[in-house]
């Protein structure tokens, strides 16, 4: 392995690592201005102008508050909670190809971490990891709340996984390919986007990302109203701050997830047609990609400030008896079709 | 039960029909409210910047008048506080002396004069009360203070400042 190629892939890494870290920083403050706008009001608009500075008061706010561990409570665990919801969250944007080339000299330097040929198995391990986070956190609080919080995760994200990864096998029906990178190439241009081909796939797996991220409608293991706050009632300080950062990168992960599988990833229609060089097409398609990510994390937020939370026994009804035989049928559809377009066209 | 003012409507709750199911159409309109609202113009009004113009009948701090020669108009007749339907106004009347003309305008003045702003209901009476024209409510908010005694104002509040400054005899409360 030459040394150039490290230093690509760790500056590359890095660079994610930062722009991942702000997006979900900025995501706090986006979140409240939206919520602002959407009740008729400004949000947060004292700190700096517009309030771009609330994300850092926020940061250091946390960072002096009183660190309390709980008596009862499980030292190790406790720690661990917090610290495995950040990595996972973290390390899912590992295989996303944020765009195509770039050609600096002789160089050419990928825009994608590494190109994993089951990448979309490595995001689905990813986020079934991510579960433990919550998990452990919530049981190690030995809090009554707690523990049925993380009870609640741990079922949520069981139960929406199963649709999830069915909505994908239609997908991959589709793609012929597991690795991200393949998936997006055959996207290429605007009519080859997946939406067209997987509408009903989409569906499933957008309410699905909203399960898996717990965000509202689905935000049952945090639910202030029944459980007081949820898996992280006992955490305060820093580690409180890491698992409400973690729930954004998560929904920055999924976003960028949602974009690369259905929406063409970084591409952009008429793309070939421009006559522009290949760097320049590299950087709009990740401006694209960005805009992309950031419309999904807008309706995320959107989404938020319009529905109230699931009943309990509403959430797994929706889960088991609706969205699995729904995907199920949907593999079903797609397979036909395909054999359909195979024999006859 | 007979339902006695007529008015009762019994509910019946319908098992929900298909559309009604799928939740899709509902979670649509939902979200086209929300974003109408996003995109409304917002009645924030950002308060230390912008501030709202007041009504113009609105009736805030008393003042006690002076007259064209800076001579305070009150008289001590009583009336406002006789009028006042919170009893928030006392006061003690003194006869003017020789040379003190230039200070009040009557022949009897009030020595003090103090209003509770913690009874006083802003309701405008004693100004309507008043034959001399000597206290209008025509002042800020009354503030916010930390001791009760710390309400009741005297004229060292009341009384409006004097146009000129060259007397050095300032009326004291």
């Amino acid at each position: 392995m030459e040394l150039a190629f490290v230093i690509e892939k760790v500056l590359l890494v890095s660079l994610i690592f930062v722009i991942t870290l702000v997006i979900a920083m900025y995501s706090t403050l986006a979140e409240r201005k939206v919520a602002g706008f959407m009740q008729d009001r400004f949000g947060p608009d004292r700190a700096g102008p517009f309030g771009i500075l609330q994300p850092l008061c926020d940061g250091g706010k946390f960072f002096f508050k009183e660190e309390i561990i709980p008596a009862g409570a499980h030292k190790t665990l406790f720690i661990l909670g917090p610290t495995i919801a950040i990595i996972t969250a973290c390390i899912g944007s590992a295989v996303i190809p944020w765009g195509q080339e770039l050609t600096i000299g002789e160089r050419v330097i990928e825009l994608q971490v590494t190109d994993v040929n089951v990448g979309v198995l490595y995001m689905f391990g990813v986020v079934a990891l991510s579960v433990y986070g919550i998990m452990l956190g919530g049981w190690a609080s030995n809090n009554k709340f707690s523990l049925m919080g993380a009870v609640r995760a741990a079922s949520q994200s069981i139960s929406y996984e199963l649709a999830m990864g069915l909505s994908l096998i239609a997908l991959l029906m589709v793609t012929q390919s597991l690795s991200l990178k393949e998936i997006v190439v055959q996207q290429e241009g605007f009519v080859n986007w997946n939406i067209w081909v997987q509408p009903l796939g989409f569906l499933i797996f957008l309410i699905c990302s909203f399960a898996e991220c717990s965000r509202v409608p689905f935000d049952l293991p945090e639910c202030e109203t029944e459980l007081i706050g949820g898996y992280n009632v006992e955490y305060s300080s820093m580690k409180l701050g890491l698992y409400m950062f973690a729930e954004y990168i998560h929904m920055f992960v999924s976003s960028a997830l949602m974009a690369t599988l259905y929406f063409g990833g970084y591409n952009f229609p008429f793309m070939n047609d421009l006559g522009l060089s290949q760097n320049w097409i590299t950087i709009i398609g990740v401006l694209v990609f960005f805009a992309k990510i950031f419309a999904f994390i807008f309706f995320f937020m959107w989404i938020r400030w319009t529905l109230p939370r699931f009943r309990y026994d509403q959430l797994m009804n929706l889960g088991w008896k609706v969205l699995i035989p729904l995907a199920i049928a949907n593999i079903v559809l797609t397979g036909v079709i395909t054999v359909i377009k195979d024999t006859f066209f | 039960m007979q339902s006695l003012s007529n008015r009762k409507k019994v509910l019946e709750q319908k098992p929900m029909n298909f559309w009604e199911r799928i939740y899709l159409p509902a979670i649509f309109k939902g979200l086209s409210i929300t974003i109408k609202h996003f995109f409304k113009p917002i009645p924030t009004v950002r308060y230390p910047e912008v501030e709202r113009p007041y009504s113009k009948n609105f009736r805030g701090q008393h003042s006690l008048k002076r007259d064209e020669e800076g001579r305070e108009r009150c008289t001590a007749c009583g009336l406002c506080a006789l009028s006042c339907p919170a009893e928030a106004i006392t006061m003690i009347s003194a006869e003017r002396q020789k040379g003190e003309e230039h200070l009040y305008r009557e022949e009897k003045y009030a020595a003090v004069y103090e209003i509770n702003m913690l009874r006083c209901i802003f309701c405008g009476l004693c100004e309507e009360a008043c034959p001399k024209e000597a206290i209008y409510l025509d002042g800020p908010h009354v503030t916010a203070d930390y001791l009760r005694k710390d309400f009741i104002y005297g004229k060292d509040k009341l009384v409006e400042p004097r146009f000129d400054y060259k007397d050095e005899h300032e009326p004291t409360a």
